[in-house]
This record gives structure tokens, sequence and C-alpha cells, in this order.
């Protein structure tokens, strides 16, 4: 159930990549996905997997773990397949045609197949990133690399703290939810059938009490955190400072070259089964 | 009759997986129709996992349930309808109230069950009135009333559904003395009146003897014992090895004995030791 | 020594309003109250809920402010702005539902909030963090997330956020009441850790008279106003008294106070186990001696 989700959740090691300055990991991981949207073939795609392969286990994060984090992306992808089969369409004889409404062309196959391949590395390969980053050094990474933005009065500190308490709240929220369910179940709230209108309606003895406590809570978060005399960014000190380091400027360098072998693969071998895709 | 009975219930969680822990350990059981029967265990002991199986919120991993000598898990059972027989209320129960009034929230339940307006309506206000909450509250947003209060409006909404038996899961707790007293008497008050079946989970072995004819003893997933209270203070130093707690008025006594006055080992009420005391200095004068 | 917090003459009300904002009428919460604590005291402040008794808590660190009278913390007025973040420091405080003062996702930056908030150097913040969670017996728990932990587990990380502050009183508004017998007992050992070990002035609010029986001086509240304030001792031997405000005596008192009711000639005041089986013990023994 809702507990299942590990997206966004972090597994805490002592590895190379879990030791990387958060800040680099950031910029590394959005190379990443622009990589994986530069790779227009299947070799380039290879390569990437190759890539995020070496990473993870570089890393120490567990394959069932990277598993659990595409089952909830599932249907996503599912749909994303189906559309590409269905709606490509290609210059010679179509494989199968059902009165000219249904036509899959062997394009339409490919290029489904290389989305949904996309689809999972891109969840894949981001998910490193939470796995291997504590949502502190996250938070704290999003704020460095953003505060730039101070000068033009954009509320960097203010972001980062809803962040962070919104990570810290998820876990308890999950929890009173499920207790809410279940105790509106136990006075027979039927949630788990009917239409898509009737179960939103069912959703209400479930979400009004969620929004009191929300509420509540925020409350009594609010009056902790003035105990505890917070007073916004200003003057603010942090005990962990993030450091980076010859390491983080080599793995840098790494991704670099990888990124530039890829643009080079492009252009040497642009046509590899793929000739256009529907993104 | 016994209106609930457990054969060989086992629950895993996660089950199959690397994470898999047992929560609830090959338990039998059966309960009386009737019985008030206090349950007690510290946190993990298994006790919620094990009050979910009764209205089938929580399915076995093993083993079988009968609420009324129907297995609730057999194709032709609604759960649903095992969730009326069953009333479940949880802790802090409070937190489940969403309706803008008093009444409409007690009506929830009944209107669940799809019974008729006169029979909802005769249903919430009886049940109102054995929680103690006056015709006035009825119209009152459940969110302006106190804490104690509101704990009572949550109870009245499964009592409002005549369940067979009542399951109450920490009704006290949090709630200071007054609050504690107002919510207890009147469960024992529906108890005697009603003869419904209850079972009343607590961390205060206090409440539990004020109120428990029988004691149902949980420890890391098994029953430790379900018996009569008075068997059970027999083995008052194995409950207290387990990590529970007894009365302080069972401490003293127990000092006492250890002093060399043995007062007896079923005193878990003020009223019973002072009993004894009176006993005993009255055996000394006819000496 | 002196008091850490004096509180003199406070009256606080909360204005009660119509459907439509108008204030109609003012709920008198605190009416009258002086009460001074003096440092390195365990006070324990009792009450039902509604005595008002949260709400004076709430006056210790200046997160409430008195309509008429005045409160102190180390000589600073509570009133002055100027001074809030020195009285917060001085004064710490520790809520009820540990879930809902924990800000960050990991224990021990958690501790470090407080700090980090008063911008103390990263080394130092490091060291009093280490220090507070081994206060409270978290240490071995730092790198942990606060969902994984107990509710005694949680609310001792609330108490290490609060001790790294090192503040010279704690004041905790009934810690308690949301843990189970084993969370409350950490709690309790806790306290009695800061208040002994420490020097910690203690201020706690609760329900339980089974943990003011604990504290070297206990306040009764009722109704807004301080009705009994004296050694744990002498405040549970009226049990009278304490029953007509909503209170429970401890079953030692309660056991004594009805055999004092039988027509027995004994003390009302034992309010320990020990002392009450030793004096049950020499009155049976004494008794049946006599007559034999």
């Amino acid at each position: 159930m809702l507990k299942d989700i590990t997206i966004g959740q972090f597994f805490p090691g002592n590895s190379l990549i879990h030791r990387l300055d958060s800040r680099f990991k950031i910029i590394m991981d959005i190379a990443y996905v622009v990589m994986l949207f530069t790779a227009s073939n299947y070799l380039g795609l290879v390569a990437v997997g190759l890539f995020m392969i070496l990473l993870y286990i570089m890393s120490g994060v567990g394959l069932r773990l990277v598993l659990k984090s595409l089952r909830p992306i599932m249907p996503l992808i599912a749909i994303t397949c189906i559309l590409n089969l269905f709606f490509i369409r290609g210059s010679g004889e179509p494989l199968l045609n059902i009165g000219g409404v249904i036509m899959i062309y062997p394009e339409g196959i490919t290029t489904s197949i290389f989305m949904a391949v996309r689809i999972m590395f891109l969840i894949i390969g981001m998910s490193l990133l939470t796995y291997t980053t504590s949502p502190i050094e996250l938070t704290d990474a999003i704020e460095r690399l953003l505060s730039p933005l101070k000068k033009l009065h954009f509320p960097v500190h203010e972001l980062a703290m809803m962040m962070t308490i919104a990570l810290r709240f998820i876990p308890t929220l999950i929890e009173e939810t499920d207790k809410i369910m279940s105790a509106q179940k136990a006075r027979g709230a039927n949630l788990d059938t009917g239409g898509l209108m009737k179960k939103a309606k069912a959703l209400i003895p479930v979400m009004i009490p969620l929004f009191v406590s929300a509420f509540k809570r925020a409350n009594e978060l609010a009056l902790a955190m003035e105990c505890r005399c917070y007073r916004g960014g200003e003057g603010r000190t942090r005990m962990k400072q993030l450091h980076s380091g010859l390491k983080d400027y080599i793995a840098l360098a790494v991704m670099a070259l990888f990124f530039a072998e890829l643009i080079l693969l492009n252009i040497y071998i642009p046509y590899l089964g793929i000739p256009y895709m529907v993104p | 009759m016994s209106v609930i009975e457990l054969k060989n219930v086992t629950y895993k969680y996660s089950a199959g997986t690397p994470f898999e822990a047992v929560a609830v350990n090959n338990v039998s059981l059966t309960v009386e129709k009737g019985e008030f029967c206090g349950i007690i265990g510290h946190t993990g002991s298994g006790k919620s996992t094990l009050i979910q199986h009764l209205n089938g919120l929580v399915k076995p991993t093993l083993g079988e349930v009968y609420i009324d000598g129907e297995n609730i898990w057999s194709k032709d059972v609604d759960i649903r309808e095992v969730r009326f027989k069953a009333g479940l209320v949880f802790q802090y129960s409070e937190h489940q109230l969403f309706e803008e009034t008093v009444y409409k929230d007690i009506s929830y339940g009944p209107k669940n069950m799809g019974l008729s307006e006169e029979e909802i309506d005769t249903r919430v206000r009886a049940a109102a009135e054995s929680m103690g909450i006056s015709e006035e509250l009825l119209e009152r947003s459940p969110f302006d009333l106190s804490g104690g209060q509101k704990r009572r409006v949550a109870l009245a909404g499964i009592i409002a559904m005549k369940p067979e038996i009542l399951i109450l899961d920490e009704p006290a707790a949090g709630l200071d003395p007054i609050g504690r007293e107002s919510v207890l008497s009147r469960i024992s008050e529906y108890h005697k009146k009603y003869g419904t079946t209850i079972l009343l989970v607590s961390h205060s072995m206090e409440d539990i003897v004020r109120f428990a004819e029988k004691v149902l003893v949980m420890n890391k997933g098994e029953v430790f014992c379900h018996s009569p209270t008075d068997e059970v203070f027999a083995r008052q130093d194995e409950i207290i090895k387990i990590g529970l707690d007894v009365p302080q008025i069972t401490r003293v006594i127990m000092k006492l004995r250890q002093k060399g006055i043995d007062l007896g080992s079923d005193i878990y009420t003020v009223e019973r030791a002072k009993e004894r005391i009176l006993e005993y200095m009255a055996k000394g004068r006819i000496c | 020594m002196g008091d850490i917090i004096k509180a003199e003459n406070i009256i606080f009300e909360y204005p009660v309003l119509d459907e439509d904002g108008n204030e109609v009428s003012r709920t008198r919460v605190l009416d009258d109250v002086s009460l001074c604590v003096p440092e390195g005291q365990f006070l324990a402040v009792l009450g039902h809920n509604g005595s008002g008794k949260s709400t004076l808590a709430k006056h210790f660190n200046g997160i409430l402010l008195p309509m008429s009278g005045s409160v102190t913390v180390d000589g600073m007025d509570t009133k002055d702005e100027s001074r809030i973040y020195d009285i917060r420091q001085t004064v710490g405080m520790v809520f009820q539902n540990p879930d809902n003062q924990i800000v960050a996702t990991i224990v021990e930056e958690d501790a470090a909030f407080a700090l980090e908030n008063l911008g103390v150097e990263p080394k130092e913040i490091r060291r009093r963090v280490d220090e507070a969670l081994k206060t409270v017996d978290m240490y071995e728990y730092r790198e942990h997330s606060p969902h994984q932990l107990s509710g005694g587990q949680k609310q001792r990380v609330a108490i290490a956020g609060i001790i790294a502050m090192r503040p010279r009183c704690i004041v905790m508004d009934e810690p308690t009441a949301m843990l189970d017998p084993k969370g409350r007992k950490e709690i309790m050992k806790t306290i009695k850790l800061l208040n002994r070990e420490h020097g910690i002035t203690v201020v706690l609010i609760t329900h339980y008279m089974e943990e003011a029986a604990q504290a070297d001086r206990v306040v009764v509240i009722d109704k807004g106003k301080i009705l009994l304030d004296d050694v744990p001792k002498k405040i549970f031997s009226q049990v009278e008294l304490l029953r007509s405000v909503g209170l429970d005596v401890p079953q030692t008192i309660e056991l004594m106070y009805e055999l004092k009711k039988s027509g027995l000639d004994v003390p009302d005041d034992l309010l320990y186990e020990e002392e009450c089986a030793e004096y049950l013990f020499d009155m049976l023994t004494a008794d049946v001696g006599d007559k034999k």
C-alpha cells in the first residue's frame, strides 16, 4: 500500500556516491536527464544504462530497491508504450491491421520499447540521487545552488525549509491516513469499490480528519520552532557544511567526458532503429 | 456460547520479503458472549494487530477467525457486515470525526448500514445518551468540543451501530482524570445495561482491573494468559518480569510480603487491600 | 539561589467571539497568579484540562504575554522584545506531541536546529548536539529518521533539541500524555537526570499524580488560580480537596485515607510505596503482638 513507495527515500551508506557533495550530485543528476534525452539510438541508451548500473554498483544500493522504485510508475510506462504502439505510423506495411483503425508498425514496437526503457532509466537514475543523499543534504544543496536568486528577493531559505518539513512529515501523514482509513472502514465506509465519483465522495471522511490534523500539527510545529528561536534564514549557520573536494571534481569530469562521448555517438551513428519518436 | 473464536491465527508483516516480522503468533482464543475482557501488553506485543483481526480489517496470514460461529473470511460473508457486528474504536478515536454536526457524525455508521431514517434517529439519540452527550451538543460542530467530549462522540459513533462486540483500543489514552472517568464509567454502564461483549485494550492495569472480569495478557505476539483477573494476579511476578506494570497497591502488598506479612496475591484494588488489612488485624485479636 | 522564573499577579483572558467575529465576552484563564520558581527546583504543576496550567506554562518563555502583571526570566521581562531570544534560550519548552516538535528528517539534524537558528559555529554545534544526544541516551540513534523511533525516543529527541541550547530551565507541557508506560518511564528518568545531575530547573505540567509525586514541589491549579503549593506529601494528603477539583490521588494515599475512615489512627501522608509498606508492616506486627 502507501507504505511501499520508496521514491524519495534515503538509504544511509558510506560509498563514494554517498560521500559526493550533494550540490555536485544535483548538477550531475540534471546532466544525466539531459543525457538520457540526448541519446537518440539504442547504442546511446545502452551506454547510459551501463553507466547507471556502474553507479548503482558503486553506491551499494540493492537491486531490489531499484525494482521497487519502478512499481508505482508501471502504469505510466504501460500508457506510454500503448500510445506509441498504436499511434506511430511506419513507412512499410503494418504488422497488424484491424479494419484500418488499429495499425501496428515495426517502428511502433521499437519506439515503445525505447520509450519504456528511457522512462525506466529516468526514474532509476533519479532515484539514485535520493537513495544516496539525505533529505537534509538535498534541501541544503538546493538552498545553496539557488542562493544567487536571493538577490532577486526569491525566498530560497523558506523554500528549502518547506521542503525539509514536507519530507519530515510525509511518513507521519501516510501513517495517519492509514489509521483514519481503518477507523472509517470500522464504521462501514466503503473506500475500495464503486465508480470514480463514488470513490471520491467516500474519501471525504478520510480527507477532512486528515486536514484537521495537518493544521493542528502545523500550529504546534510553528510554536515548537518559535521556542527553538527560529527566525528565518537570516544569520543561520549549519552544523554540516557542504565540502567539495577533488573527488567531486573528478566525478564531474567523468560525467562531462561521458556526455561528450554520447554526443559523438549520436553524430556518428545517427540512425540505429529509431527514425523518429514521439517524446 | 462463544462469540469470538480465533484458531491458530498468525499474522506476518510484509510476508515473503526480507522485512518479514511476526506480529501475532499462532493465537487461539475464545471469548464468551457478554464477557468484559481487558487486554494488556506493551507496545509491539501484537495486541493492536490482534484486535484488528476481529472485525476483518486485517486478514490473518494463517488461521481462522470466527465471529458468532461464522468464519469471517469464507466467500459468502460480506466483510462490512462483520464490521457492524464487531465495532472497533481506535486509539485517539476523536481523529476520525469529520461531519459538520455531532448528530451527523454519529449517524455515519448507521447510514453505512443502510438503515431507515427513523431507525438511524433512534439509534443516534440512544447512543448519544449512553455516552452522556446532551441533546444540545448534537447540533454543535464536533470540532468545538473538549477532548473528553470528542472521544465520547467517537464512541457513540460505533455504539450507534449496535455491535454485538465492542472493541476499544485505549479509550482513555491522553485524557485527564475527569475525562478518563467519564469515558470508562460510561463504557461500564453500557456493558451492564446491554450485556454487550466488550474487549478493552489498555496500558493501565488499574483501569482494567476495575472493570474487566477476565484479562488477556499479550506478550511478543502470543497469548501469555487469558483468565479471570484473580488468576492472572496469582502470576504477578511473571507479569512484572515480562515488563508490565501492576497497580501501585499490588506493589505495596508485594513489598509487605517480602517483609514477611502475606495478605494474598489477589490484591489489585485499594478496597480489597483495606479489607485484607482489617481482616488480618481482626484475626490477630482472636489469637 | 535566586528565582529563575518570577510570575507576578498575571491575568490572562481569551476573547469569546460570536459568529460574526465580534467579541462578546472574555474567559479568564489565569486569574491573578503569582509564582516563583527557584533555580534548580523540580516543580510539578498539577491540574485537570482547562485549569489554566498550559496557559501558565506558555507565559514562562514569552509565547504568551500576560494582560496584566509580569513575568521575568532571570531578570528579563518577557514583554521586552529585544531579549526574547535570550529568554527562549534560558527557558526551553517541550510539548505534548513529540511528532509535532521534530523539524528535521534526521535525529542529529533536529537536535542542531535551535543552535543553527542561533548562529552558533558549526564545530560548536556538533559538540553540543553530541553532548545533548548522549544526555538523553539517544546518541546511537543520531542518524535515524524520527519516524523509525518509538514515542518515548521521539520525545527524548525533542528534549535533546532543547538542552542543546543549554537552557537553565525546561518547561514541559504534558510531555508524557501521549506515551505508553515505557515511554513515560523513560521521560521521567530523563527529567530527573536533567534536574539532579545537570542542575537544570524543571517545570513539569501534568495531570498524572504519580509524576507530580516525584517532584520537589507541587502546585495545584484550578480555575486559573493556585489552589495548593507545597511538597508532594502535603499536597496528596488532602484527598477530598484534590478529588473535588477532578484530580486523583496515588493508591498509597487512598489506602491510608480509607483505613482512617474505618477508624484506624494512621498518618495521611504516606505517599511513597516503601514507606507505606513499612508503616503497614509495623502496624500489623505491633497490632498482632499487642493482642497476643
